[in-house]
């Protein structure tokens, strides 16, 4: 199934990093997140997009994780040639990303 | 099937004067950003029953934008909203006593009080007392001195372009100071964002600045309202799966803050957009590093332990932020010309279009080359097929009905980017078939870059205007 069937996302930025947010709509679906979408997956998905790091963060307490990556916004908001100069669009990506039901 | 839907409850809005005991205080939040909407701050001025009405208007470049147009004009150099803001919403906040509070200065917060003094006199409130929060410009100093950026590890000295202005993230003390000195409308220039927010609360419930778990609650508060309806359902539906009532009419949120700290966000009845715990999570990580430490100048806040619980339609109850001592030292912006970006695009559509569009970009980019145009970096983008998602990433091979070539570049010189442009025009009668509605544009970069500079360095002023 698509991340999209169970979880919500929201992006956002500051300088050249931008966060993505993964947030279960059911939080009893939350370890499923905490299993498959991984840094490292992460990383992977976004390899057009980020040229430094993914970091995770665990937030079981809202059922949520919180993604930042390094270099992913061409540069920094201010100074982007990129359309998406805040990457505004990153969380509606991270979405598609397909993850096993269990 | 999503849980916000599910969440979605048949209740009707709760009359919420009736239940807002009076050991708590109600803050609203009047703008996300400086172009926003300002119907619904008139509306949660007028029904929204608050004490506080704050506009938080500064992104990280702004104020460098305004001290260069302050350095033009030395009247200028504040938010260009600010007037359409305070003839909008002084009248209705004075006819309930609300108390405004901004960071609407930008680069000339005593311009903006000016201006706003200005506007009271006019519209009959010539006792208006007005505040402007200072302290926060530390340009002579970062300019003086070598201080390592954030971004690259280099010293400060080493930007690329001159240096055009400096200014450290205040934090609450200033705002609560002009509160207590009996200011109606405070402004201010570079603050923490949440400090807006977090400072009527410290004032009106007398919260000690060292309690830091306090602290670390009301920048929860804070951060949850800054961008105002991004957490009321702006920046969240997805048609069948979020779906979000009336945006068009999207309320403005406020929190109900109670004097342990906790809080309840909710909006105006009757207006559009909904709170649920799902628009509240989604901004409590907006923007987020680590949530462990979310570093302000006056608190680093813990958002881990942060629970959220859904009490009535369009109310959500938070609890559980805590904070520890504050560093020490504060962040600073300091803004910096870097060059120009000049950018041109055109469309191709029908069979064939995405190939057009590659042919437009060879050609653009060959052009420039022979033009001896020396662009430092460039991207090249079909808008419809890779604009967004960066090469690599799709997978599919379908060709699109149509797309959008964008060829952006960055340069040296003004000169430089305006030919970017041109060449992307020129392509109607020299490039690929079927070019349609070019467009071009060429301007400076102001950029950012941070540094930390102790917080012994830096001390707010207050200057009062009004009350004649």
């Amino acid at each position: 199934m698509k991340l999209r069937d169970i979880a919500h996302s929201r992006s956002g930025d500051k300088g050249d990093q931008a966060t993505i947010s993964v947030i279960a709509f059911d939080p009893s679906r939350y370890p499923l997140l905490e299993r498959h979408v991984t840094a490292e997956r992460v990383k992977v998905f976004f390899s057009g997009v980020v040229r430094g790091t993914v970091e995770r963060y665990e937030l079981p307490e809202l059922g949520a994780l919180n993604f930042v990556l390094q270099g992913a916004l061409g540069g920094g908001v201010t100074r982007s040639l990129a359309l998406d100069l805040h990457g505004k669009s990153l969380s509606s990506r991270i979405l598609e990303m397909e993850i096993p039901e269990t | 099937m999503s849980a916000a839907g599910r969440e979605e409850t048949r209740e009707h809005d709760t009359p919420f004067y009736t239940v807002c005991p009076m050991s708590s205080i109600r803050i609203g939040s009047g703008a996300g950003y400086s172009g926003d909407r300002i119907e619904p701050a008139v509306e949660l001025a007028g029904t929204g029953d608050i004490a506080y009405l704050v506009f938080e208007c500064l992104a990280e470049r702004t104020i460098a934008l305004a001290q260069l147009a302050r350095r033009k004009d030395p009247k200028t150099g504040y938010d260009p909203m600010l007037k359409a803001r305070m003839e909008t919403c002084l009248p209705v906040c004075r006819d309930k006593g609300i108390r405004i509070i901004t960071n609407m200065g930008a680069a000339h917060p005593e311009a903006a009080a000016e201006a706003t003094r200005d506007i009271a006199q006019r519209l009959g409130m010539g006792d208006l007392s007005i505040a402007a929060v200072l302290g926060d410009d530390v340009f002579d100093l970062v300019q003086k001195g070598t201080y390592p950026l954030e971004e690259t590890g280099d010293r400060s000295t080493t930007l690329p372009g001159r240096m055009v202005s400096a200014n450290a993230y205040l934090g609450a003390g200033g705002i609560v100071e002009a509160l207590e000195a009996g200011a109606d409308v405070v402004i201010t220039g570079r603050v923490a964002d949440s400090a807006l927010f977090t400072a009527p609360a410290i004032y009106e419930f007398g919260w000690s600045m060292d309690d830091w778990d306090m602290m670390g609650q009301a920048v929860v508060m804070g951060h949850l309202l800054e961008c105002a309806g991004q957490v009321t359902g702006g920046y969240f539906a997805d048609p069948g799966y979020k779906d979000v009532p009336d945006l068009a009419r999207l309320g403005f949120p406020l929190a109900e803050v109670e004097a342990d700290g906790s809080f309840t966000v909710t909006k105006p009845p009757g207006s559009g957009g909904m709170v649920t715990l799902a628009t509240c999570k989604e901004q409590l990580l907006y923007e987020l590093f680590d949530p462990s430490s979310y570093v302000t100048p006056d608190v680093v806040a813990d958002f881990t332990g942060v629970r959220m619980e859904k009490t009535g339609k369009n109310r959500v109850r938070v609890t559980g932020g805590r904070g520890r001592a504050r560093t020490g030292s504060l962040k600073v912006s300091i803004g910096y010309l870097d060059g120009f970006i000049g950018e041109g695009q055109i469309s191709y559509g029908g069979t064939g279009a995405a190939a057009r569009g590659r042919l437009a970009l060879d050609i653009v980019a060959e052009r420039l080359r022979l033009a001896g145009v020396e662009c430092r970096e460039i991207r090249r983008e079909l808008i419809g097929l890779n604009s967004l998602v960066g090469e690599g990433v799709l997978q599919s091979e379908q060709e699109p009905p149509e797309v959008r070539v964008r060829f952006a570049g960055r340069v040296w010189t003004m000169e430089e980017a305006l030919r970017i442009g041109d060449e992307v025009e020129r392509l109607y009668t020299n490039g690929p078939a079927g070019g349609a509605g070019a467009w071009k544009a060429a301007r400076e970069i102001i950029a950012v870059a941070s540094t930390f500079i102790p917080c012994s360095l830096v001390r707010h002023h207050i200057r009062y205007y009004g009350a004649d």
